[in-house]
């Protein structure tokens, strides 16, 4: 059964944000567990660029396994400060860490976001 | 990822693979594994040691009677009255207009006995096709398909003749003395009976073990035991997809299809127009089969067949005159983003003028690997194709097939 942390807020595709969601607050992204599992053994991660405005809900990114190509989308709405430079040489920190080292980038939001879900939310999403 | 969908078959090891914690996925009408520790795990498991699958999805059609290798011979387009004795052979079955109906691999149990091997997807169009191509041949033959009451398992990896060896009852032949696609009965530790062949799909060495669905369970856990020490690890289809590709095999459904003829596909050696030039004896060298004591001869009825008429015979000749108007290639990129199956192969102007039939960031080269259908003129090996991978052009470019071959 996937983790899914309190204290995290999550997107419809998966994606987790971890830190304060107002406007001028900069938050981490990743992917959930469930969604790694899904995908396999993460083989290729293409994060977004640093400076770029991704906008909740919009691509902004993939991810590939052996079985499968998955779309990365942004669950919040900002510019794109940093990315896991980690992930270049090690993307299965995807599977084995998706909370922690396995992030993907960190937003700093330009807008709120009403639409994510907590944890029990998106618990029984996956269900 | 629905894993329960309520008509879904389930092979004699559904239980197994539920206790060892897989995922499991619909696939072909069954509830299969798809992986169980990673795909990158159990890829690398059968490259360096072993990999032990669960393949009972696919079908067991067996073909008897006095008539069946001549039927063959008419409803497939290999020469089938020729195999010897516990042989294994792939082979296809074509349609009247030469496009693939399916790849199987036929094991010859008897004279008058064979086994058909065929995709789960394909099982109930090829046991149909085979009994009206019977009928319409009025041969003395039948078909029974015994998929439900078999489980396939498959043992793969340079460590497989040692497990498999260590499986079988003492004093049973050595799998390790059996030759590439030939098989033999084996008597297994526990008195059970298996059909083991020396075949597979992955590009290694490996042990294919039909056995009776009551015990499945035993033999696989007792494969997973002897294999412990070994290295082995339990694969799902994740894994076995990527070492085919590897493989530079073909997966129906992929490359090859009603669309496609066996030349297209490169495959068209599997096509036997004539008979034999000469009359086979059984001192041939390097042609023993391993039948565990039975005798290797070519059937002394079937020498003297002639290769005559099959189903799609007339279509496939003319394609083999001509040349096939499109060939399968293998394209390798040096990029990190891999095509996938269906992606457009573009020129150098972007003009689209093939597709990729399969594709995946290759676990052992550690770059893109793909195979894809271009017109022949863009076949030859060096040359450069574009594939729209996602909406950018990644440059690849057309190397020989397989991908990947194992040492020794």
């Amino acid at each position: 059964m996937a983790e899914i942390p309190d204290g995290l807020l999550y997107s419809e595709e998966h994606e987790w944000v971890r830190g304060d969601v107002s406007p001028g607050a900069t938050v981490t992204v990743g992917i959930t567990e469930y969604a790694a599992e899904a995908l396999g053994d993460v083989v290729y991660v293409e994060p977004p660029s640093v400076g770029e405005d991704v906008r909740a809900g919009d691509v902004c990114g993939e991810l590939e396994s052996t079985k499968a190509v998955s779309e990365l989308y942004s669950p919040v709405t900002g510019t794109v400060t940093e990315v896991n430079g980690q992930l270049e040489n090690a993307p299965d920190l995807v599977n084995s860490d998706a909370y922690g080292d396995g992030w993907i980038f960190k937003v700093e939001l330009t807008e709120s976001n009403e639409d994510l879900l907590d944890a029990d939310a998106y618990g029984e999403k996956t269900e | 990822m629905s894993t329960t969908e309520t008509a879904a078959l389930r092979s004699p090891l559904h239980d197994e693979h539920l206790a060892l914690g897989a995922t499991m996925t619909e696939f072909a009408g069954w509830d299969m594994p798809l992986r169980y520790s990673g795909d990158v795990a159990e890829h690398s498991a059968v490259r360096t040691a072993a990999g032990l699958y669960d393949l009972s999805h696919m079908g067991e059609l067996m073909v008897t009677g006095p008539d069946a290798a001549a039927a063959l011979d008419y409803a497939l387009v290999g020469h089938m009255s020729r195999m010897r004795l516990w042989a294994a052979k792939y082979t296809m079955m074509c349609d009247a207009h030469g496009g693939i109906v399916d790849d199987l691999v036929v094991y010859r149990r008897d004279w008058d006995h064979f086994m058909v091997v065929a995709n789960a997807s394909n099982r109930v169009t090829v046991a149909g096709e085979l009994a009206a191509r019977f009928a319409a041949g009025g041969f003395d033959v039948s078909v029974s398909d015994e998929t439900e009451s078999l489980a396939l398992i498959a043992v793969q990896g340079p460590a497989a003749a040692a497990i498999v060896g260590s499986l079988c009852a003492a004093g049973e032949s050595e799998p390790a003395t059996l030759k590439y696609y030939s098989a033999a009965h084996l008597l297994l530790e526990g008195g059970h009976h298996a059909f083991v062949a020396r075949t597979g799909y992955t590009g290694e060495d490996g042990f294919e073990l039909f056995v009776g669905a009551d015990v499945a369970g035993e033999v696989w856990r007792a494969a997973l035991a002897a294999g412990l020490s070994h290295g082995l690890i339990a694969c799902g289809l994740a894994s076995r997809d990527s070492l085919r590709l590897e493989a530079g095999m073909p997966l129906y459904g992929h490359e090859l299809s009603a669309d496609t003829t066996p030349f297209d596909a490169g495959l068209g050696r599997v096509v036997a127009f004539e008979g034999p030039a000469v009359v086979l004896s059984s001192a041939q060298p390097g042609a023993a089969a391993a039948g565990a004591g039975l005798s290797d001869q070519v059937d002394p009825r079937a020498v003297s067949v002639e290769r005559g008429a099959f189903v799609g015979r007339e279509a496939l000749a003319v394609v083999a005159a001509s040349g096939p108007a499109k060939v399968l290639v293998g394209l390798v990129g040096d990029g990190r983003r891999s095509p996938r199956a269906g992606y457009a192969v573009t020129d150098a102007a972007g003009n689209q003028v093939g597709i990729v039939t399969s594709g995946i960031p290759s676990p052992t080269l550690g770059h893109p690997i793909a195979m894809a259908y271009v017109p022949p003129t863009m076949a030859e090996v060096g040359t450069e194709v574009g594939i729209d991978v996602r909406g950018r052009r990644e440059p690849m470019r057309v190397v020989a097939l397989p991908f990947y071959k194992r040492q020794s």
